[in-house]
């Protein structure tokens, strides 16, 4: 069955009849398509990439020891106390639900005035002059999730967590090292501060509970 | 920089078969993957009560689009307004205002996907799949069957007034969908799961923070995110499942995705050049087409690359020298949100992987000029359906300059053909200068986040977004008011049918007409000095129109910071 229409190139009669467009064939069409396009493909990719993914299909969730949700990898989280690594700084409140960024122009006093409250917080923290601060830890990200700080902004951080963690600095920078992400032929190495976070808890339960 | 070559790399080596095999897919002559696809299309057709052996007039195959496209914004219209009483919502959204919902609409059934919403808490499952999946699918393929109808009607040679017809568009639109549009997007959406888009009709996961200081919880919105997001990237729609698109890692979770996402944001685009020069037989115009494309594209990314990579201003001192990471995230950096910036502008796609309010003034000025010309290989056919508009106009110009009377492809252009060209070509300065005048004047109608310059490039980037069919936005302003959307919803239609119809019309009136032979002082149309007129034309007219308006937004606030 061929279900070309006619080389209209050719000059029969019958390539001289011509159709006119009519509300039922749109509407049924529409009708046929959004059956197809809308129901049949998301379902059938989604079912089949549930079932080849199953990880990745459900958002690739944290789960603690218990099996409790604690976070997805994809999704950066609000970190205040000094045992833990900070991420960048988030429009959204580190909810995916709201996910944003800042949207403000490099003209906008606003971004300086975040900017500098921020740097200057980080340089108490952490104990160092602004200008040693990397500039990802002082700019939103797009998201407002980023899950990811710089390798440089991580050890930044590295001498504040172990003295919060009482573990010597080697161990936690080990520890920044196991969670770089990207090191591959693509991407440049950044570190999942979620991933990071966890393995540190993990890796000493005992300085967490003394912490607390 | 691996990043940048495997992206490249991509586009160039797969637009080659993807080319040539959307020629034959489209190929009015019987082929055996007639019969694989006819599994599909049969019943299409059959539920349908189509007959696609039958061809259309100009004039019935532009209806044919008009009647389809009512029906798709009022069906996603209700849709949108009515998804808390319908199925598919696990997570209890609320129905949308009127006003949002036709905005949305209508954003979507013109391949725009400018968004007032954000899609993760206002929409539904099933109004992310029903309503935008559908359109999402429909809509690039409306702008490839047109291409092809006005490639069969304008480019490929033949005698006078023997052919009525241009094709039929339910054929064409079918044909596309069905054999270019969802393998493709199948493809994609399994790679996209594998790097971790989420593929689950789950509701969100509530979840405490592993901090126990930290009183908030945080939501983790899930849905079929990769089958969406697969077409979005391919179909140069550019609508996100998230609010903040791509650069959400949910939606853009590693740079393998990245790679797989900007190189479909061209792949299609491309493979047009190549697919046209095969249907029409015209190798060195479509040649000459895309290097001018090429150039243009190459410029605009080196421009944006460029300005991203220089230090944000508002943070000078404030930490490391560094390039502007604000709004953009760690694990793309500039260079690759450069790159997607330019290429989604300039194909009007309208992703992004990066927040366009927040660049430097000279990369966010390039991204509106992308929109501008909106023919750097454009969206989905009707790019190059916008690069015939200007070929129109520079062969009249050029048939003048050199003493001829204008024709185009030896057919003689008139009065009526000429008048629908420059009426299509300045309804742009005229939409887009006219709803930014008048919303800056209105108090309150703009709802700036940003002061000064950048204020007015944000209305000014909304409506030539609109009107480009883009989608992205300079997203700090408050665009969810009835102004926005009923304003916006006037530039997007005009925007969209007009550029698109008015060279199929031309096509039409064309084919109706005699033939002159080609003689020694006929105007070579593929040759480079016709290209570089052509060109010529793109940028004059451009800067023409929109130059004064630049001139008081990004430059202005280029010069103001020093850089």
């Amino acid at each position: 069955m061929n279900m070309d229409m006619k080389s209209h190139v050719a000059s029969s009669d019958e390539a001289q009849q011509t159709v006119k467009a009519s509300w039922q064939h749109a509407l049924r069409f529409m009708g046929v398509m959004a059956v197809l396009l809308g129901l049949v493909y998301p379902l059938v990719t989604t079912t089949v990439g549930g079932w080849l993914f199953p990880e990745q299909a459900q958002g690739s969730l944290v789960r603690d020891g218990g099996g409790r949700i604690v976070g997805s990898y994809l999704v950066s989280q609000t970190f205040v106390s000094d045992k833990y690594f900070i991420g960048r700084p988030s429009a959204a409140g580190n909810d995916a639900g709201g996910v944003s960024g800042s949207n403000l122009a490099p003209s906008n006093k606003a971004l300086r005035e975040r900017a500098q409250a921020d740097a200057e917080a980080i340089a108490e923290r952490e104990g160092v002059s602004v200008d040693q601060i990397p500039v990802d830890l002082i700019t939103a990200s797009g998201s407002g999730v980023d899950p990811h700080i710089s390798p440089a902004a991580a050890e930044l951080q590295a001498s504040r967590v172990a003295q919060a963690r009482e573990i010597d600095e080697a161990s936690v920078i080990e520890m920044i090292d196991k969670a770089l992400e990207n090191t591959g032929w693509l991407g440049s190495p950044v570190v999942n501060v979620l991933r990071l976070n966890v393995s540190l808890d993990e890796r000493f339960p005992a300085s967490t509970t003394a912490m607390e | 920089m691996n990043d940048m070559i495997a992206i490249y790399a991509l586009v160039a080596l797969l637009s080659v078969p993807l080319g040539i095999y959307i020629a034959r897919a489209l190929s009015t002559q019987p082929s055996r993957i007639d019969t694989l696809f006819s599994v599909i299309e049969k019943p299409i057709y059959r539920l349908a009560g189509i007959n696609s052996q039958q061809t259309m007039t100009w004039q019935a195959y532009a209806l044919a689009i008009l009647k389809l496209h009512v029906g798709l914004i009022l069906l996603a219209w209700l849709v949108f307004m009515c998804q808390s009483m319908l199925p598919l919502n696990p997570d209890g959204i609320p129905g949308m205002p009127w006003d949002t919902a036709l905005h949305t609409a209508v954003s979507f059934a013109t391949n725009t996907n400018q968004q007032h919403y954000s899609g993760q808490a206002q929409l539904s499952h099933l109004s992310q799949t029903l309503a935008i999946v559908t359109l999402q699918f429909l809509t690039p393929a409306t702008g490839l069957a047109v291409l092809v109808a006005i490639a069969r009607t304008l480019l490929v040679a033949r005698p006078a007034g023997l052919i009525k017809g241009v094709g039929n568009y339910y054929h064409d639109l079918t044909r596309t969908v069905v054999r270019v549009m969802l393998p493709l997007a199948t493809v994609v959406a399994l790679l996209l799961t594998s790097q971790g888009v989420p593929s689950s009709y789950q509701a969100a996961h509530q979840v405490d923070m592993l901090d126990a200081q930290v009183e908030e919880v945080q939501l983790i919105p899930l849905g079929p995110v990769a089958s969406m997001v697969a077409i979005k990237q391919l179909g140069t729609n550019g609508g996100g499942w998230y609010g903040p698109n791509s650069t959400v890692p949910l939606e853009n979770p590693t740079p393998l995705a990245n790679v797989i996402e900007t190189a479909s944001i061209t792949l299609i685009p491309v493979a047009l050049l190549i697919a046209i020069a095969l249907i029409s037989g015209r190798r060195r115009l479509m040649m000459g087409i895309g290097v001018v494309m090429i150039a243009f594209s190459l410029i605009s990314t080196s421009v944006v690359v460029y300005s991203e990579r220089m230090p944000n201003a508002a943070l000078v001192e404030l930490s490391q020298a560094g390039a502007n990471l604000e709004g953009k995230e760690l694990r793309f950096g500039t260079d690759l949100s450069a790159l997607w910036g330019s290429w989604t502008t300039q194909t009007s796609n309208g992703s992004v992987n990066a927040m366009h309010d927040s660049f430097n003034p000279m990369g966010g000025m390039m991204l509106l000029m992308d929109m501008f010309v909106n023919v750097t290989f454009g969206g989905v056919g009707v790019g190059l359906i916008g690069f015939f508009l200007y070929l129109m106009l520079a062969a009249f110009v050029g048939s003048l300059m050199v003493g001829r009377a204008p024709e185009l492809f030896g057919k003689p252009l008139e009065t009526r053909e000429m008048r629908w060209i420059s009426l299509a070509i300045l309804a742009q300065p005229l939409v887009i200068l006219g709803l930014s005048a008048l919303t800056v004047a209105m108090p309150g109608a703009a709802g700036n986040s940003n002061p000064g310059f950048h204020g007015l490039s944000q209305v000014l980037y909304e409506f030539t977004s609109a009107f480009a069919n883009n989608g992205s936005g300079f997203e700090g302003l408050g665009d969810d008011t009835p102004w926005w959307n009923i304003a916006c919803v006037v530039a997007l239609l005009i925007g969209r049918f007009l550029p698109m119809l008015v060279p199929l019309a031309v096509a039409g009136w064309l084919a109706a007409k005699r033939t002159a032979p080609a003689g020694r002082g006929t105007l070579p149309m593929d040759s480079p000095a016709f290209m570089g007129l052509t060109a010529g034309v793109i940028v004059i007219v451009n800067l023409l129109g929109f130059l004064p308006a630049l001139v008081l937004g990004p430059i202005a606030e280029s010069v103001v910071q020093g850089f």
